[in-house]
């Protein structure tokens, strides 16, 4: 509800349906072709599937299995990602740090656990540790170059370049794999159908628990993040500065401390999806780089400052990653890129982007 | 305008009290790149192989490649950072299209066939580029371009076919033309020279020349230049045109040194390397590519006997590129050249001159 959220969040629920609803009826055929689009998914999901698809889409183990990966994928895009588009949104500071904070947050949730045994208390480990390298860099450098966009993203670059060494000396180039707890190991049976035996009896999906504990727990902070900008003070007053920074300071609010919080909470979010990126696959050199792109990508394909854009970007290029993983392997980054260029050929800037 | 003032690039109004001048003066104000240039020629009696090509030679490559982003950066006020791309995909198609040691992929055309179309495809790369980051203005170029660079290399990885995955292409020769083997040292470094001086004057002519001028009103004002009938879009369009031109013959050449092409050579890192020589040597200026890239080089080749030498770890290289390139942006936002010129001015202005 991209709208709603830049909208009066004083009545965010009753505006949310208004906006839908005005929405609908300015495109009818768009909202259309989506209900059709999205009944066809929850069908093809649900309902065992006739022979003939089977020829089309292949086993609907795979790409039922794509379509769970993509979308548990796209939870942890959203982690990463939702604190770059705030840190964007409010700061204009393209944050180009950002995938070393999910490394370092990796790093140093994979050492807590270690040190405790708690996966759970890692996490916190992770956030205050990504949170106060985030306080560090907006305190100590952004604050002396506001406004000057190209510097501050040359000064994340080249504090990207300094932090991936460093990493690289402390825990080396090796692959770091962070255990999940046993409480949350081996699969979960699923209500969904994804094969049906010769006897007739249906064989159901069974999935990494992990994963989907995991999602459950992305989709609760996305619904609480969107409640605190929507229902809070200091949600209005960030989502004030996002529309217009200099106004929020002249009315005599502490802007600089506002950024100071936004970037230690973007930045310990994805100190967060760190150790949520070690558990699904694992953490190592490079991997910054690689969630630096996503994070780019949702953000372009999402629209750019927006947290229910980042939503919807970070699942769809979960999801394209995944498909493409399965259906053509030589060309999977191909079909990402080409999400990314349709979106900006119709609507530069963003899905649910303002322009 | 203290950017025309100490390189010679006369600023609008004063052009033609320049010409009065003439060649005296022309003489005088490129002394420095004269006799540089004449160094640069009598080198091959001097330096060994090995500085010839791998440290020169590769720094003018880069510069070339370099050159391509601080005309799109400095002109444009557009900071690509898929110009290390641009040049990867030239760099890939003359492996695919000429010869490598992969006859499964490789189509062994000629060298004359083979380096146009790699060209052209470049060219068609970067003007697709042009378009997508068109869309969007300012900052945003930053992030569409990288993560066009980012997705270039991820297919590189990927893909077998074309690409053949992350041990990319290797073998690749330099050709056989007009009688000359152009994989010897010395051939290879004036070819690189050559292309070097060709594409540092082209950059130089066009920025003076009207569609340079009108990119630079692009930069300073879009709306405006919008507003008297320029169109915005178009010249943008075509300066990541020209300088994917630029990028995809330091690509060639970056293959034809290298002798091989792989996902690295035009990755994510080598397109932040790019940008740091850029930026290092300054956007100001055409010249500023190539200082950027010699010192960048010269960090490459030597910092690691250096650290050591003073007993630091050799292997904290990346961090002292870092650091030296926080330096440059937190205090010299038009790097070495702005620093070489401010410090000139200091010097002329103790001297009791001014610089004009």
């Amino acid at each position: 509800m991209a709208t709603t959220y830049h909208e009066d969040g004083a009545s965010g629920v009753a505006t949310g349906r208004d906006a839908l609803g005005r929405w609908i009826g300015r495109h009818p055929i768009a909202a259309l072709a989506i209900a059709v689009a999205v009944i066809f998914v929850l069908w093809l999901v649900l309902a065992p599937w006739p022979a003939g698809f089977e020829d089309v889409f292949g086993k609907k183990r795979l790409f039922i299995n794509a379509l769970f990966n993509g979308i548990t994928l796209g939870g942890l895009y959203f982690l990463v990602a939702t604190g770059f588009t705030l840190i964007f949104g409010l700061m204009r500071n393209v944050n180009l740090a950002h995938g070393s904070l999910y490394l370092f947050g990796g790093y140093m949730g994979y050492e807590a656990g270690e040190l405790t045994g708690s996966w759970l208390f890692s996490y916190v480990i992770a956030f205050i540790a990504c949170a106060i390298v985030g306080i560090a860099m907006q305190f100590l450098i952004f604050r002396r170059m506001e406004g000057q966009d190209l510097r501050q993203t040359l000064v994340t670059l080249g504090l990207s370049i300094i932090f991936s060494d460093l990493m690289v000396w402390v825990w080396g180039g090796n692959a770091i794999q962070i255990d999940t707890p046993d409480y949350l190991m081996g699969p979960t049976a699923t209500p969904i159908v994804v094969a049906v035996k010769s006897g007739g009896d249906a064989v159901f999906l069974q999935y990494p628990r992990v994963r989907l504990v995991i999602f459950a727990a992305a989709v609760f902070i996305g619904i609480a993040m969107w409640v605190a900008l929507n229902r809070t003070r200091v949600g209005v007053m960030i989502r004030a500065g996002v529309d217009d920074r200099d106004m929020l300071s002249v009315l005599g609010y502490r802007v600089q401390l506002l950024f100071i919080l936004v970037f230690a909470f973007g930045a310990g979010l994805a100190g967060m999806a760190g150790i949520v990126g070690g558990t699904f696959q694992s953490i190592s050199l490079g991997e910054d780089s690689h969630f630096l792109l996503a994070s780019l990508q949702v953000v372009i394909v999402g629209g750019m400052g927006s947290i229910p854009g980042a939503a919807l970007g970070a699942i769809i290029i979960g999801c394209a990653e995944q498909f493409g993983l399965v259906y053509f392997q030589n060309y999977a980054t191909v079909l990402t890129f080409l999400i990314m260029v349709v979106v900006l050929a119709l609507r530069p800037q963003g899905l649910l982007g303002r322009s | 305008m203290a950017l025309a003032e100490t390189t010679g690039i006369a600023p609008l109004g004063t052009q033609d009290l320049q010409r009065s001048g003439a060649l005296s003066r022309l003489a005088t104000q490129h002394a420095p790149i004269l006799i540089l240039g004449l160094l640069l020629v009598i080198l091959p009696t001097i330096a060994s192989d090995f500085i010839l090509v791998q440290v020169v030679g590769w720094s003018m490559i880069l510069g070339i490649i370099a050159l391509s982003l601080m005309f799109l950066a400095g002109y444009g006020g557009m900071v690509s950072l898929a110009q290390m791309t641009a040049a990867g995909v030239s760099g890939y198609m003359i492996t695919v299209f000429g010869a490598s040691s992969l006859p499964a992929i490789s189509l062994f055309w000629p060298w004359w066939l083979a380096a146009p179309i790699a060209i052209v495809i470049a060219v068609a790369f970067g003007t697709l580029t042009g378009v997508l980051s068109s869309r969007t203005e300012g900052i945003y170029t930053i992030m569409i371009t990288l993560a066009i660079a980012a997705a270039f290399f991820y297919l590189t990885l990927q893909n077998w076919p074309i690409f053949n995955g992350f041990a990319g292409f290797t073998t690749i020769p330099a050709p056989i033309a007009f009688g000359i083997n152009w994989k010897h040292p010395i051939p290879l470094y004036y070819l690189i020279l050559f292309f070097a001086a060709l594409s540092y004057a082209v950059v130089l002519y066009i920025s003076r020349a009207p569609f340079g001028l009108a990119l630079q009103g692009v930069r300073d004002n879009p709306r405006r230049m919008e507003a008297i009938g320029y169109n915005v879009t178009a010249h943008r369009v075509a300066a990541y045109s020209f300088a994917a031109l630029i990028a995809s013959i330091g690509g060639i050449l970056m293959v034809w040194v290298n002798n091989q092409i792989s996902p690295g050579s035009a990755g994510v890192e080598a397109s932040i390397d790019l940008l740091i020589i850029a930026v290092v040597g300054g956007l100001g200026h055409p010249i500023g590519a190539f200082v950027g890239a010699i010192i960048f080089v010269l960090l490459r080749t030597f910092a690691l006997d250096a650290l050591v030498s003073v007993g630091l770890d050799g292997r904290r290289f990346q961090t002292l590129i870092g650091l030296g390139f926080l330096v440059i942006v937190l205090f010299s936002p038009d790097g070495v050249i702005g620093i070489w010129r401010r410090v000139a001015t200091r010097i002329g202005a103790s001297n009791g001159r001014t610089t004009r």
